[in-house]
């Protein structure tokens, strides 16, 4: 401290004034040399200089990106060769999801919702109940889907083309697309049925009575004939989901096909696969976080939007299994689904494929609040006493 | 900020390779350092003086950007904070979010205590772990310093947990510390208002605080400089939890860009764990099953975004199960699967007309699976199949759940002295197996269903000893 004086002292020989901020003077006894004028005004200003609080400014982190993810559409209006009174466009991210104070948001996630060509009474109980009604005919489905939860999509899966199901012929599951497309007005997802050796037939019947609508068809994957499914794409003007298995090189991989294949970036969307909440989501969070970081950085073969099969949230069985130690299963479905598309579309996706109209409602309200910037909330400053 | 590499820690460690931190060389122990899977105090010889400098550079470089803070004290304590990454594929995230129920100084005692029990008592089994709620926050509605004492008194008597007083008035929050100091409760909240008068007691009883400014970072960053200048360093920081219209957009802005200020940029006056407080639900929701729904939501959000700890309402079983599974899904290792031992392990009593079955070694399908058998009180031999820690649908795709494999296992495990027939029941998954199986066990190979919970109906109807 004495030290510390005598060198302040030295410096403060030739200065007749000085400010002090944040200072503070901490000492049992003080022993100065006062002679030196600047000292003493100093010392007689003193108590007057309070040590003072400094108001701090938050340095605000914000990043720039080289890459940017395609913007792809999904739909095509009547001026454009569809007839669809609504189009989708998902992807364009500059920035990871939600990141507003990096970029703007350019498109907010979408999301579709499953309707099945085959009745389906293997559903949990909560799905069962909720879809029941329309299942034995998928035109109905999609409408209700559409009229009374505002599906932003459509994905109708041609499961009957399974040769374990019905082995339904390409041409004639293809009607049901006709059909889904004649009773809603919003862009739909074709699914196949998931035979490798079938479903690029399965799409390539659809792709073709759906000609010029900008469907989305699912899925070209590694194990099939992705080219017949990119090449249907090209020539009838559809998008095409790369689906691979939890694995991003695989992912790169079957995206490097189909880029050379002649589909644009802007016709790619891909699909790593989601994994159930507490069945593999985890791998699905990193992956996907993993891919979206990757195309900001500016990894060509992964700028392309991200899809997530929410549904599959119901392969874990805390979503459906009646047990009481768990607390009623008709509200652990929709949580589980919800829990399961959030964690995805935080980190990254950008579409979301779901069942329950309860788990779309809170998801798309969430995705609207993130996205938006008008009409603000209290700021519950005395949430501790208020709470009953 | 960029991340330290293994040099760096490399060239302040002694360099002897001495071994005596049970690592092959001081290498190898900076690599276990940089991965935060070792402690510095492992290495003995760093304790001499000639390397001071070098240990304390080291401590430096290896101190989290967020601290740590623990709150409670002992067995119960809980560490939040500590983090080092922005990502989990980066390194794997450590301390877990803590989750807080809440209680309030107006409750009836008996609900009140009952409550206080649920919390305390609240687990879930889930892989081979043990999941827990970790904290009570009692809130003082009162704003009376006698009423908050007495419950707090309540609380103390009846829980072990380590707890956050909340209130923002001192004397309030006084009365529950002068109780419950020696637990090391956290105090929530200093304010604009309050912040000299909570930095005292904070001093005074050495307890970590929790700053609360809802969305105003230039202010929170102000008080907790303050408080760091007043020589309070154990901080938390809530930046408020808004959820209607876009506040929840700004909510989730700063709980990222005070995670990344810090992490990334080194803000150091910033890098404390984060508290968010979902349970704020109920003040604008009301509905039984809306309302746990919508506070599950936001706090599953918040994990997603760094949130360290969370202030809960809800009590509800569905929604605790499915944020206690978010958590452990966000910090489970991403790079490592995690497995179990592979062999023959037995269930119930066994004799050898019992049934064999066969699954993987991930511990996710090993801990499923023996639940099933166990609920359903089973006497079985299961075989656990080395598939590098993948699942059965994944391992089969993967050709990590082979017939070979399956083949050796049943020799070296000696399950052909424990049972005898030569009756094997496969997961569903694994059915295309079932050829390729026989062949190389000579087993007969029985197709069990494809979800272990079907395996007890399966075994009434196909199974005869
Ligand atoms: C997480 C995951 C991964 C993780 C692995 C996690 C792990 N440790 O296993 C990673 C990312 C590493 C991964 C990789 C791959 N995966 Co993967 N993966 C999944 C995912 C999402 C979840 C798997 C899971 O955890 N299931 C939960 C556990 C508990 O299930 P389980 O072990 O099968 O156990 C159940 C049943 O089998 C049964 N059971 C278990 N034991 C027994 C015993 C008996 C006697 C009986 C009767 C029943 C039974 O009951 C259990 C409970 O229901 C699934 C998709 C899905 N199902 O949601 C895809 C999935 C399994 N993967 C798939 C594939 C193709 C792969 C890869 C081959 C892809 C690639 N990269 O080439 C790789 C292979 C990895 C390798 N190195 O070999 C495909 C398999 C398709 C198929 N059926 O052929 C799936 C279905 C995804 C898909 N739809 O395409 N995967
Ligand atoms: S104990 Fe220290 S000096 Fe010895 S090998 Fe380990 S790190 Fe190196």
């Amino acid at each position: 401290m004495k030290k510390d004086l005598a060198e302040l002292l030295k410096l403060l020989k030739d200065v007749d004034s000085l400010e002090l901020e944040k200072v503070r003077i901490e000492a049992e006894e003080l022993e100065l040399d006062l002679s030196s004028p600047a000292v003493q005004t100093i010392l007689t200003e003193l108590p007057k200089v309070v040590p003072k609080l400094v108001e701090q400014k938050f340095q605000f982190p914000v990043e720039s990106y080289l890459g940017q993810v395609a913007e792809v559409q999904l739909g095509a209006a009547r001026a454009e060769g569809g007839t669809r009174g609504k189009i989708v466009k998902v992807g364009g991210d500059k920035a990871p999801p939600f990141y507003r104070f990096d970029s703007t948001i350019v498109n907010r996630p979408v999301i579709a919702f499953d309707v099945f060509d085959t009745p389906q009474p293997q559903f949990p109980k909560v799905l069962k109940e909720e879809w029941k009604d329309v299942w034995e005919d998928p035109a109905a489905w999609a409408k209700k889907a559409v009229e009374r939860y505002e599906a932003d999509l459509i994905t109708i899966h041609l499961i009957s083309a399974d040769p374990l199901i019905k082995d339904t012929a390409p041409k004639e599951a293809a009607k049901t697309v006709e059909k889904v497309l004649q009773a809603v007005d919003v862009p739909i997802v074709i699914g196949g049925c998931g035979a490798p050796e079938k479903d690029p037939f399965v799409l390539e019947a659809a792709a073709e009575v759906a000609q010029g609508e900008r469907c989305l068809l699912a899925s070209a994957t590694l194990d099939s004939d992705y080219k017949r499914v990119a090449q249907a794409a090209l020539k009838y003007n559809h998008v095409v989901l790369s689906f691979t298995s939890m694995d991003i090189n695989n992912q790169k991989e079957l995206n490097r096909y189909l880029l050379k294949e002649g589909l644009p970036p802007t016709s790619i969307i891909m699909d790593p696969t989601t994994g159930a909440l507490g069945y593999g989501l985890d791998y699905t969070l990193s992956l996907m976080e993993r891919i979206k970081l990757s195309a900001l950085r500016g990894e060509k073969e992964l700028q392309m939007p991200i899809s997530s099969g929410t549904t599959n949230a119901y392969g874990a069985r805390e979503s459906w299994k009646k047990r009481d130690e768990w607390g009623p299963r008709e509200y652990r479905g929709p949580l589980w689904e919800i829990v399961t598309g959030l964690t995805a579309t935080l980190a990254g996706a950008n579409m979301l494929m779901m069942l329950h109209p309860t788990a779309v409602r809170i998801l798309k309200e969430i995705i609207d609040s993130l996205t938006t910037t008008e009409g603000y909330g209290p700021l519950i400053e005395n949430w501790i006493a208020q709470i009953r | 900020m960029k991340r330290i590499s293994p040099i760096e820690i490399y060239n302040l460690l002694p360099g002897t390779n001495c071994g005596e931190c049970k690592e092959s060389s001081c290498m190898a122990f900076a690599t276990k350092l940089l991965n935060r899977e070792a402690n510095i105090s492992l290495c003995a010889p760093i304790e001499k003086p000639e390397y001071k400098p070098k240990k304390e550079k080291l401590i430096e470089i290896l101190s989290p950007p967020i601290k740590e803070v623990t709150i409670g004290t002992g067995e119960g304590a809980v560490a939040i904070g500590g983090k080092v990454v922005m990502y989990r594929h980066d390194l794997t995230f450590h301390n877990p979010t803590a989750f807080a129920i809440d209680v309030h100084d107006e409750m009836p005692e008996e609900a009140l205590i009952d409550r206080i029990k649920f919390v305390q008592n609240f687990k879930v089994e889930r892989i081979g772990k043990v999941l827990k709620l970790n904290l009570i926050a009692v809130r003082s509605v009162s704003n009376d310093p006698k009423k908050f004492a007495n419950t707090i008194d309540i609380v103390l008597k009846n829980s072990n947990f380590p707890l956050i007083l909340c209130s923002f008035d001192p004397t309030v929050l006084e009365a529950g510390l002068k109780l419950s100091s020696e637990r090391r409760p956290l105090i929530y909240a200093a304010t604009k208002e309050n912040w000299e008068q909570v930095a005292g007691l904070a001093k005074k009883y050495k307890c970590p605080v929790a700053v609360f400014v809802p969305n105003n970072l230039d202010l929170l960053t102000s008080i907790a400089s303050w408080l760091k200048e007043r020589g309070v360093e154990d901080l938390v920081l809530d930046p408020g939890t808004l959820i209607l219209g876009a506040s929840l957009a700004d909510t989730l802005d700063n709980f990222v860009m005070l995670r990344r200020a810090a992490i990334e940029r080194g803000d150091k006056r910033i890098g404390y764990p984060l508290l968010g407080v979902p349970a704020v639900v109920g003040l604008i929701i009301q509905d039984p099953v809306e309302t746990p729904l919508r506070e599950a939501t936001i706090a599953a959000i918040l994990m997603n975004r760094y949130a360290d700890a969370l202030i809960l309402h809800t009590t509800e079983i569905w929604a605790l199960l499915g944020l206690m599974t978010i958590r452990q899904d966000i910090y489970s290792d991403p790079r490592i699967p995690s497995k179990v031992q592979p062999g023959v392990y037995t269930y119930g009593q066994p004799d050898e007309r019992s049934p064999v079955l066969v699954t993987s070694n991930f511990a996710l399908t090993y801990y499923t699976v023996v639940g099933d058998i166990e609920s359903a009180k089973l006497n079985c031999h299961l075989l656990v199949l080395d598939t590098e820690g993948l699942s059965v649908e994944t391992s089969v795709a993967g050709r990590k759940f082979t017939a070979e494999k399956l083949a050796d296992l049943i020799k070296t495990s000696g399950i052909e002295k424990k049972v005898k027939h030569k009756k094997l029941i496969i997961p569903g998954f694994a059915a295309r197996l079932k050829g390729d199986i026989e062949d190389a066990t000579g087993w007969e190979i029985m197709v069990g269903p494809r979800d272990s919970s079907e395996i007890p109906s399966y075994l009434t109807k196909h199974w005869s000893s």
